[in-house]
């Protein structure tokens, strides 16, 4: 995978198949990027499992929080990590050492590790590096044209209404899930 | 072509760019959501809205789906990551501004502006605390020599009004980048299908929309453009950007919103507040305009440099100030930023001085005497005896607006017509 550029087809096809996502990193304070990140795509019908060992036994969002990935009781999809570059290579390895295997691993917008993405790709997992679900999510839905941004995507067809409301966009007949 | 694996062209973008079909009623053509606010899915969703934490609309002061779809467009066009539509082209230069300038800080612009904006930036700005320092187009170093400390960013014109100025807005750009302050071009008379400032190192771009893009003279609106490249954390002077902000309970933009915080930062902290709000009325007609662009802007420029070949040839006229003639002062540079053409808009210097200027105006037919550029109608001005009558000949000269100076902006009309008009303006007794 070209590991600057990925395809519209690719992001999609994660975000339509993934249910269980941890995120690594969120911080329980709801002015940063990861709780926003994290509220909107539980908002979107996604399993969300808070990860922050500073946290683990609480809750964010309604959620329980875990010190680690290893402690999550169920299968994980998606490992979605909010740590600065240099402390990402650890996140990987855990990740790899679950089992089952997550699919996905992703790291957030400005977060660049290609020696823990060559780990992840070698053992078949898809990477993806320097992007924000919440954005990709709303890119690919149109959702968010509404605040005037280039989602880099044309359409002769409709947009499709997410359910639950007017303002919330879906990713298509992929994505039954009931908010 | 749901995914943007393959990137349109410049047509395509014109006429598709953010229009999908509408979500809930399938309307094709973009609708005109003329309301003031919208209902909230639930109190959750409310708060979200509210709190910058999911997309959506609130009130079109601060957003509006109609507008939304003009911004995107214009955004897509240009290259950039998003755009915000305002009230008109000043209001756009306010909220840039305003996003990045504190009182007492200064920002550089070239001397070659259009007038308005020479004199937004001389007497409006200055009671807000922001001080212009003027630099010449023509010798690119004054740019580098009028940096300071202070200095929060640079702005230049791509085509400059009235002129015919082609700004080398590469070598403009390095100057920014080496100072570490954004760039921002004013693309209102090349539009992106000329010019693409963003390839050339811009890191902002302005519009009125009220001239090319609209096209049609029926509508005042303005357009900022984030590209997308500038590092506002970097060095900490930008603080809409890069400090917590107080009224979204201590969010930091940029990191929350990546390579399209400027854009946000310019909504939710600049529209929101100052208010000059695009009506979406207006947003439909420019976005109508905007799906000719291409073919418009590539009959002005052709029928513009007919004329200007013209009338250069004419015993009555001095001189012919556009960038597309050959042998023209900024001929070389025109080649470079605008080959396809270089717009519509000239000055021509009469041998006759005022009184040929005023008969010119008065003896037009076809050409409309007003003060615009951009329509798909012939349109005339002359300066001395308008837009500039109140300066004393020396500011009138300095300001490109001399006695003799006639503007023209070339309209979509036959171009033998608009040569015969001005060829029985110019011999009328
Ligand atoms: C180059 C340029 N910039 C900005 C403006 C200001 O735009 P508006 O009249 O939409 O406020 C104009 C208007 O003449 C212009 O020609």
């Amino acid at each position: 995978m070209n590991r600057d550029g990925y395809p519209d087809s690719y992001i999609r096809g994660i975000l339509n198949t993934v249910k269980t996502i941890a995120m690594v990193g969120i911080s329980p304070k709801d002015n940063r990027p990861s709780y926003f990140a994290f509220k909107y795509l539980l908002e979107r019908g996604y399993h969300m499992v808070p990860v922050n060992p500073g946290q683990a036994g609480k809750e964010i969002l309604g959620q329980k929080v875990y010190a680690t990935l290893a402690d999550i009781p169920e299968p994980v999809d998606m490992v979605d990590i909010f740590r600065a570059s240099q402390f990402v290579m650890p996140v990987v390895q855990e990740a790899l050492a679950l089992k089952p295997k997550p699919q996905v691993i992703w790291m957030q917008l400005g977060i660049r590790n290609d020696e823990a993405a060559a780990l992840a790709e070698a053992a078949g997992i898809k990477v993806v590096m320097d992007r924000c679900p919440k954005i990709e999510y709303g890119r690919l839905s149109s959702e968010i044209s509404w605040m005037g941004i280039n989602s880099r995507t044309l359409s002769s067809k409709r947009a499709q209404n997410f359910g639950g409301g007017f303002q919330r966009m879906g990713l298509g007949i992929n994505n039954k899930r009931e908010p | 072509m749901a995914d943007a694996e393959r990137i349109p062209g410049f047509n395509t973008l014109a006429i598709h760019a953010g229009a999908k079909p509408d979500p809930t009623t399938g309307a094709r053509a973009t609708p005109i959501y003329q309301t003031t606010s919208f209902v909230f899915d639930d109190v959750d969703h409310a708060a979200s809205l509210f709190g910058l934490q999911a997309f959506g609309n609130i009130y079109t002061r601060i957003g509006n789906p109609t507008n939304a779809v003009l911004e995107e467009r214009v955004a897509a066009l240009e290259g950039g990551t998003a755009g915000l539509a305002v009230a008109s082209g000043h209001a756009a230069q306010v909220v840039v501004m305003q996003t990045l300038l504190m009182p007492g800080d200064e920002f550089v612009a070239s001397k070659k502006l259009y007038g308005g904006s020479i004199n937004q930036f001389n007497h409006a700005f200055k009671s807000f605390g922001w001080q212009v320092v003027w630099a010449d187009p023509d010798d690119i170093s004054s740019f580098e020599k009028a940096i300071t400390p202070k200095t929060k960013a640079i702005f230049i014109e791509s085509i400059a009004n009235p002129g015919g100025v082609i700004t080398d807005i590469e070598a403009v750009s390095k100057i920014a980048r080496k100072a570490g302050v954004p760039l921002i071009v004013d693309n209102t008379l090349a539009t992106p299908y000329l010019c693409k400032p963003f390839n050339y190192g811009a890191d902002i771009i302005v519009h009125s929309l009220t001239k090319f893009l609209g096209g049609h003279g029926n509508s005042i609106g303005g357009m900022i453009v984030d590209g997308g490249t500038f590092n506002w954390s970097r060095e900490g002077r930008y603080p809409m950007l890069s400090e917590p902000r107080p009224e979204y309970s201590g969010i930091v933009l940029h990191e929350t919103f990546g390579n399209f915080a400027f854009a946000i930062a310019c909504r939710v902290l600049g529209l929101r507040d100052l208010g000059p709000a695009l009506s979406p009325f207006n947003a439909f007609l420019i976005l109508t305009g905007i799906e000719t662009l291409p073919l418009r802007m590539q009959r002005h420029s052709d029928n513009a440099l007919a004329v200007a070949e013209w009338l250069s040839k004419r015993p009555e006229v001095a001189w012919v100030s556009y960038a597309g003639l050959p042998g023209d002062k900024y001929n070389a540079l025109a080649k470079k930023y605008t080959p396809k053409g270089s717009g519509a808009v000239m000055t021509v210097g009469l041998k006759g001085g005022y009184d040929a200027g005023v008969k010119l105006v008065s003896n037009v037919q076809l050409f409309s005497h007003l003060a615009n550029i951009g329509d798909t109608r012939s349109l005339i001005i002359h300066p001395a005896s308008t837009t500039h009558k109140q300066l004393s000949d020396a500011q009138k000269v300095q300001a490109g607006a001399g006695p003799d100076v006639v503007r023209l902006s070339i309209g979509l009309e036959d171009k033998e017509d608009i040569i015969a008009d001005l060829e029985q303006g110019l011999t009328a007794k």
